[in-house]
Formats: C-alpha cells, sequence, structure tokens
C-alpha cells in the first residue's frame, strides 16, 4: 500500500459521490420520456417493476424486463455507456464473483466437465447464476433509471404523496442536503492532512487520524444540527413538519401509470 | 453487507421490512418523546455523518483498508433509538440516491445493520464500559468490542438470510431461486470477511472516535440526548400512545379468526394427534407422504406429560365458547406481557439509579 492509499481512495470516494450526484442532475433536467411523467408515477411505476422482477422465476421474462428498461433509457435519453459503466459492470463484477461458485456447488444434473479440473457444471447451478445476475442487473438498472431521472426532492414529495411519514421526508430530505455539505469538509480535512505530511506514517498513526478526522466530524455534526435547529425556530418551526405537495396528474401520466402496472403484473403472471 | 435488490425472495423482504418498521415506529416514538422538536435536524446531521463515516477508508493491520459502519459511535452518542433511526436514514439514502442496496432489502438492510447493529452495540458498550469512568481506557476497550461485535452480529444475520433462501426458494429441479448458496456456505464465506477486515474496520474506528472524544469532546460521550430541554419542546401527545391501544384492542378481538384455520400447524403435534388415525393421515398428507411413527416417540410421551397448559388450544376449560376463549387467551397474554414489561422497567430504573453519575 502506497503511503497515503487510503487517504486518496477516501478522496476518490468523495469525489465519486460529487460526480455521481452532479451526473443525477444533468440527466434529470434531459427532456425525456421519465423526465415528463409524474415524479408519483416514476416512483410507483418503477417500484412496481422491480417488485415484478425480483418475484419473477422465469429468466426469460426477466430478460425481458431488462429488454423494456433499457428501452425506457433510451427514450429517456440516457446514454447506455452511463447505465454499463455505473450499474452493468459494476453488477456483472460483483453479483458474478459472488454467483461463480454456484455453477459447480448447486446440486444437479451435471452439464458439462472443466477439463484439468474435477469440478462439473451442473444445469441447475448455471441457471441459478444467470437468473441472480439478471434479476439483479434488471433491478439495478430500473433502481438507476428512477435516479438519474428524478431529482431527490421531487423523489422524497412522492414518497410524502405516497402516506410517507413527513418526519421521515424532513429527515431524508436534510440528510441528502447535510451529507455533501459533510462531505465537502471531510474532504478538506483530509486534504488538508495530506499536504503537511511528510515520510511514513505508522500503521496505528494512519488509523489515529482517520478517527480524529471522523472525531472532528461528529463534533462539527453535532454543532451544526444545534445551528440548523436554531435557524428552524427563528422560521417558526414548531415541531410540526409542513410539505407541500403541488404535482399535478396529466393524460400521459395516468397512461404512463397504466402501462407500468399492467407491465408489472403480465411480468408476474407470466414470470412465477 | 449490503443487500442488493434480487438475492432475497419477496417473502423473505417483506418479512424483514415489517421487523424494521416495528424497530422504526417504537425509535421514532422513544426519540421524540426524548429530543422533542431537536429530532429532526438531530437526526438528519447524524444520519449524513454516519452515511460520510461509511465511505472512509479504514487503515488496518496488514496494510489492507475497510469500511465501517459507524454504528457503534452512534449509538454511543445518540443511545440505540437515535442510532437505529440516523443509520437507517444513511442507509435509505445510500439505496434511494446512489444505489448501493436495494430497494426491496432496505428493511432487511435496515434490520441488519442499524436495528440489530445498534442494539448489539450499544449492549455490549454499556455492558462492558458498566460503573467506568467517562474518561477510562475501558470505554475504549468497550467500544472496540462493541463495533467488532455488532457488525460480526448483522453479518451472521445477514449470511442466515442469504442461506435460507436456497431451502425455502427452489424450483421443481432443486435450481435455487435467489441467493444460491445454503447455510453452511453462506455463514463461513461472509463471516471469514467481517471477523477479518470489516469487524476490525468498525472496532478501529470506534475507539479511536471514544479515544479522541474523551479527550476533546468528553460532553458527546454523556449523550446528546441528555440535552437540555428546548423552549418549544413538543411532548408526546396522550392520543399516540391510545391509538397504540386501539389497535391491540382490534388484534385481541381478531384472535377468533385463528378458529378459520384448519388441522393443525406443521410439527406443532401432540401424542394423541400422533396416535389418531385421522390425525395421523393428515400428518402424513402434510409431509410429503412420509410415513408418520408407528407409536408415538417415547421422549414426546414423557415429555408431554411435564406440563400442563392452562389454557390449552387457546380454551380455558371453564368457557363454552372457543371464540371467547380465544379472545380471554388473548386478554390474558397482553396482561402477563404488560406485567413483565412493567416488571422489567421498575428493575432498569433501579439499576440506573444506582449507578454511580459518569
Amino acid at each position: 500500500m502506497s503511503q497515503h492509499s487510503f487517504v486518496e481512495s477516501t478522496l476518490r470516494g468523495f469525489a465519486r459521490a460529487f460526480s455521481q450526484a452532479l451526473i443525477s442532475e444533468k440527466a434529470a433536467n434531459q427532456p425525456g420520456l421519465l423526465q415528463r411523467l409524474d415524479p408519483r408515477v416514476r416512483v410507483v411505476g418503477i417500484l412496481a417493476l422491480v417488485i415484478s422482477v425480483v418475484l419473477c422465476h422465469r429468466l426469460s421474462v426477466i430478460a425481458a424486463g431488462l429488454a423494456l428498461t433499457v428501452v425506457i433509457a433510451l427514450a429517456s435519453r440516457l446514454s447506455l455507456w452511463l447505465l454499463a459503466t455505473r450499474i452493468w459492470f459494476v453488477v456483472l463484477g460483483f453479483t458474478g464473483f459472488i454467483a461463480l461458485p454456484a455453477l459447480f456447488v448447486t446440486p444437479g444434473s451435471p452439464l458439462f466437465l472443466v477439463p484439468g479440473v474435477h469440478l462439473s457444471v451442473s444445469v441447475q447451478g448455471l441457471r441459478a447464476a444467470v437468473l441472480l445476475i439478471l434479476r439483479v442487473e434488471t433491478a439495478a438498472t430500473l433502481t438507476t433509471l428512477l435516479m438519474l431521472c428524478t431529482p431527490w426532492a421531487h423523489i422524497l414529495k412522492a414518497l410524502r404523496s405516497l402516506h410517507l411519514p413527513a418526519e421521515i421526508v424532513t429527515m431524508l430530505a436534510m440528510t441528502h442536503r447535510y451529507v455533501f455539505l459533510l462531505i465537502e469538509t471531510a474532504n478538506q480535512m483530509f486534504e488538508s492532512r495530506q499536504s503537511r505530511t511528510v515520510g511514513e506514517l505508522s500503521g496505528t498513526e494512519k488509523r489515529r487520524m482517520t478517527a480524529r478526522t471522523a472525531g472532528v466530524l461528529l463534533s462539527k455534526s453535532v454543532e451544526l444540527s444545534h445551528e440548523v435547529y436554531l435557524a428552524m425556530l427563528s422560521r417558526g418551526f414548531d415541531g410540526e413538519v409542513q410539505l407541500l405537495a403541488d404535482f399535478r396528474m396529466k393524460a400521459l401520466d395516468y397512461f404512463a401509470l397504466t402501462a407500468f402496472l399492467f407491465a408489472s403484473c403480465l411480468a408476474v403472471w407470466t414470470g412465477l | 453487507m449490503h443487500i442488493p435488490d434480487g438475492y432475497l425472495s419477496p417473502s423473505t423482504c417483506a418479512t424483514l421490512y415489517a421487523f424494521a418498521a416495528s424497530g422504526w415506529y417504537s425509535a421514532l416514538r422513544r426519540v421524540k418523546r426524548m429530543l422533542a422538536s431537536r429530532t429532526i435536524p438531530l437526526i438528519s446531521v447524524f444520519a449524513a455523518f454516519s452515511f460520510v463515516v461509511m465511505m472512509f477508508n479504514i487503515p488496518l493491520p496488514g496494510g489492507t483498508t475497510g469500511h465501517a459502519l459507524g454504528v457503534t459511535v452512534a449509538a454511543i452518542v445518540l443511545g440505540p433509538s437515535g442510532s437505529i433511526l440516523a443509520v437507517s436514514i444513511a442507509l435509505s439514502i445510500q439505496a434511494l440516491f446512489f444505489g448501493d442496496g436495494g430497494i426491496t432489502t432496505l428493511g432487511a438492510n435496515c434490520f441488519n445493520m442499524a436495528i440489530v447493529g445498534s442494539v448489539v452495540a450499544y449492549g455490549v458498550y454499556r455492558l462492558l464500559s458498566a460503573r467506568a469512568e467517562v474518561k477510562s481506557r475501558r470505554r475504549v476497550l468497550a467500544a472496540a468490542v462493541a463495533g467488532y461485535v455488532a457488525i460480526n452480529t448483522a453479518a451472521l444475520l445477514t449470511a442466515f438470510e442469504f442461506g435460507i433462501q436456497p431451502t425455502l426458494f427452489h424450483d421443481a429441479s432443486g435450481m435455487p431461486l435467489y441467493a444460491p448458496y445454503p447455510l453452511h456456505v453462506a455463514i463461513p464465506a461472509m463471516m471469514i470477511g467481517h471477523l477479518t477486515f470489516a469487524g476490525l474496520a468498525e472496532a478501529a474506528i470506534s475507539a479511536g472516535m471514544v479515544s479522541y472524544l474523551q479527550h476533546a469532546d468528553i460532553g458527546l460521550l454523556r449523550g446528546v440526548r441528555d440535552g437540555p430541554p428546548t423552549p418549544l419542546a413538543v411532548t408526546v401527545q396522550p392520543s399516540s400512545s391510545m391509538r397504540l391501544w386501539w389497535v391491540v384492542g382490534v388484534l385481541m378481538l381478531c384472535t377468533p379468526l385463528g378458529i378459520l384455520a384448519a388441522g393443525t400447524a406443521w410439527g406443532e403435534w401432540s401424542s394423541a394427534d400422533l396416535a389418531k388415525p385421522a390425525s395421523r393421515a393428515q400428518i402424513e398428507a402434510a409431509s410429503g407422504n412420509h410415513a408418520a411413527p408407528s407409536s408415538v416417540p417415547a421422549g414426546l410421551r414423557k415429555l408431554s406429560a411435564l406440563w400442563t397448559a392452562p389454557f390449552p388450544g387457546y380454551a380455558p376449560r371453564f368457557v363454552k365458547s372457543t371464540a371467547f376463549g380465544y379472545v380471554l387467551s388473548a386478554m390474558f397474554s397482553v396482561g402477563l406481557f404488560l406485567l413483565g414489561a412493567l416488571v422489567a422497567s421498575r428493575l432498569v430504573r433501579r439499576t440506573q439509579a444506582q449507578e454511580p453519575p459518569s
């Protein structure tokens, strides 16, 4: 491990979070199919599709679900390369790695023998691995479509319209806002520490440095929460949360909602 | 440990959502009672903090790095209820905004990491640091052990949820429909990584932060939940506890629905069931036509005579109506639970009163 690799990988993680948020913001402003729909329709429709994909047991139906997802992504002006780098390759690497041993350890009728080693791939093992990978790919792509095409504030308003408690919605909104502030703060702390570090740090010193940074961040977070609370009080907050819900359903939204629910029911009916 | 969509069956997801929802509900009620109108900003900012700490790469012995959950520090500073909410909100943002963990599996992830993780971390920390000074080294050690145990408990639960999938959900040919590995594969595969890397990362960050706070911000180790009362504090309305009593009452009235279920639950057979030919036929049909034992097993016969329930089959002997017997049994059980809870809360209060102020 190089001298500051743990700091650099943490900084890379922070940069990736910012980059993902910026890409989502840009994608959400594209004039595409999903972006034109009422956020409530997007949330309910995508959620219904995800549940139906999780319920399905037939490979062909899940593959059709993935194809439908790709069509929706293209109609929403999302680049397939973006989906590939953000979802497909990542899921294939992670779930593929997990599913690989299932080819050999799942009991069933042998399909072929791997030459050189005494391992045979079973039909059931191959089908189980493909089913898992395909289902995870499809569900993750659907969730990513929702995130890319819907600003966070709209997702939260839609969840509120679906009767998620107002306190939870407000906490999700505030957390999202302060995540980026705290990432920026942590980023600055790590950068300034890195710029002042010369020579090799021992493992203990590295752990101490990380824990101190986290400790300072914790103290700052608690102070920030006091400041936010005072700011809320100054604006008249009395413990009751008020949220505006100003969405209006149009004909296209009703049509899209029907299509989403129809596709989900069809998938469950044919895929079980 | 963040389970993506597709690894768990819908029924597992629904069950774990129900467990998580009960945890969220009671945590929210407790936190609102303690923090009143400070709940939202404090939990929100703490959730953001938990989210950012999960992104830290923690250097581990041997030159590798690992990610921590930060659930132990959250439990120490906020208490288990605050930690359950803060870590659940952080996990929800990870799933909904960054795609880390699934939507259908959000209940499972929150149950494993936020709820069980917080409760275990807090319990182990309190147990090991009982009567220790706030600045003592024992608290640092307690935080490390609490972090290690909490992460590994959460990982064990995750492994268990993975491991039961192929047994419960497979097709006619034996092909697993969800996570494909049985318990004897899933548990070692999951635990090796957590016993070595992730557990150490959580132990390191928890111990390091408690040690830092002992020197720099000792007030946080006494817990922000005990902060000063706020001028606009909102107290819990009595109507909210009334609602719970209504729900309990309706559930008690619904208990006679159990009469509608035909037959005996699989595996809950009595000696008499095994002796009667009609019940034996039902047992064999419910067990995939495997033959029932030719006579009542000796162990079952011996043990079944040990204890006679006061209300056998939820039907007290002095009540003629089966439905009324069900309701009476439900009322009796709820009363017993309330009595148990009352005694337990009195004991906890007495123990807390005897503990020296830290």
